[in-house]
């Protein structure tokens, strides 16, 4: 702790780049991920090879993409960005996708017989639904990308990474708990945050899940009778 | 496309497939300490998520530690035991463990607690044994998600025993430490594409594993999810 504060103002410069650098990859993201994810609902054969393109992304190791860029873009942060952009859409997209889908067809045909365009219906009926699925979409990348961001400093950009590295070269374990707890607490607080918008943009899923853990009680109750009893 | 040709000269020249720091001699290393955590985590991960899916408790723990393990940044946790065992080489052990359990008990446990109630009544019905009713029907039942939990934990490991590299260990990632402390570029370029098609080469390994071992009734269900 005494480390901590008096290092304060270096750690509060780390914790804003690290924000940046975890942020903006979901940022673009979900900037791509939406009309994509509409693309692959509304034209279905786009879906198979998107799903396959997003498995691809989400195997590739970040050390090694990291490498590979720096040919192209250098020591920037962009190098750090661009791949985890890419993790951010193996995530997202397919969550887009199956929160679209999730949305039930009487819905989607009850928006068309009022008169709904198609753009208007994706906007206003289905992407509102599909909201709780999305957001847990965007909570696991978050989360991630928060993480991952600190491999950035085997290439020396990777925010509060640099107390990994600088920790192990100065035998200093002080400095590389500051680091973990920081990076974790920082991933709880964006994910908290998340549950937060979601709350508040889907008033209607409270009274909705009530009713469901209600229900899933009820099942509960009765999946718990007895042996034996008829 | 500079990349893939610098790749592609470094990868085709002899030298790189002989001798200790050979393509294949830090292949077999960098397999190892992927089969090793994974093997760990999965005779930790695979039982109790049997057992808490089979017994249905333990949700909260399965949740909390999911959410732990994704935030906790494994470069900070092996750099961290790696200074606290003053310098042990087995410090790669304990961070890719812990990686590479969340995946494997969270689906595990989901694929056991999502089998249908009706067959495990008709199994307990039919009279068979709780070990029976996990061993028959919960198991195979529970199959592709288990195979997803084995699958993401294994790329994940795979891509992050990358980074052994860095506390002075073998491994693939030691093509990319080498090649950025000497800069030699094409070091790093043909390393990294060998780790890259490693981990797409498992990718693979798992979509193969999961047509040849899941049940033909559920393969379907499989692919529709």
């Amino acid at each position: 702790m005494t480390w901590a504060w008096a290092n304060r103002d270096q750690l509060a410069h780390l914790l804003v780049s690290h924000l940046y650098l975890a942020l903006m990859p979901v940022l673009f993201g979900i900037v791509v991920s939406i009309p994509v994810g509409i693309m692959c609902v509304r034209y279905r054969w786009t879906w198979p090879p998107i799903l396959s393109l997003t498995s691809i992304f989400y195997a590739l190791p970040s050390l090694a993409l990291f490498s590979v860029l720096i040919d192209y873009t250098g020591l920037t942060d962009w190098t750090v960005i661009i791949p985890l952009t890419l993790f951010s859409l193996s995530v997202l997209i397919p969550s887009v996708v199956d929160g679209l889908r999730s949305v039930p067809p009487p819905v989607r045909q009850a928006a068309t017989a009022m008169g709904f365009g198609a753009l208007r219906q994706v906007v206003q009926v289905e992407l509102p639904l599909a909201i709780p699925i999305i957001i847990a979409g965007l909570r696991v990348a978050t989360v991630s990308s928060i993480s991952l961001v600190s491999v950035g400093q085997l290439i020396g950009i990777g925010g509060l990474g640099y107390l990994f590295t600088d920790g192990e070269q100065r035998d200093f374990p002080t400095e590389i708990y500051t680091g973990l707890i920081l990076i974790v607490i920082l991933a709880f607080l964006a994910d908290g945050l998340l549950v937060l918008v979601r709350r508040w943009l889907t008033p209607w899923e409270r009274a909705r899940s009530a009713r469901d853990r209600r229900r899933v009680f009820s099942a509960a109750w009765h999946g718990s009778r007895p042996e034996g009893a008829t | 496309m500079s990349y893939f040709s610098i790749a592609w000269q470094w990868l085709i020249s002899a030298q790189q497939w002989h001798g200790p720091d050979g393509i294949p001699v830090r292949l077999a290393q960098h397999l190892a300490y992927t089969g090793i955590a994974l093997g760990i985590a999965v005779v930790i991960a695979l039982p109790a998520g049997l057992a808490m899916g089979h017994l249905r408790r333990g949700g909260f723990v399965v949740v909390t530690l999911a959410n732990f393990g994704r935030a906790l940044p494994t470069l900070g946790l092996l750099v961290l035991i790696f200074v606290l065992t003053s310098g042990s080489a087995a410090a790669w052990l304990v961070p890719l463990t812990f990686l590479a359990i969340p995946p494997i008990l969270v689906n595990t446990y989901e694929g056991v607690l999502g089998v249908d109630a009706d067959l495990t009544d008709a199994a307990r019905g039919m009279g068979m044994t709780e070990w029976q009713i996990l061993r028959k029907v919960e198991m195979p039942v529970a199959t592709p998600l288990i195979l997803l939990g084995l699958r993401i934990s294994a790329i994940q490991v795979v891509a992050t025993a990358t980074i052994a590299a860095y506390i002075g260990l073998g491994g693939l990632g030691r093509y990319i430490f080498d090649g950025l402390n000497r800069s030699e570029y094409n070091v790093v370029a043909g390393g990294a594409a060998v780790i890259v098609l490693l981990a797409l080469a498992i990718q693979a390994l798992f979509m193969l594993l999961r047509w040849l071992i899941v049940p033909v009734g559920l393969r379907r269900q499989a692919q529709a999810s």
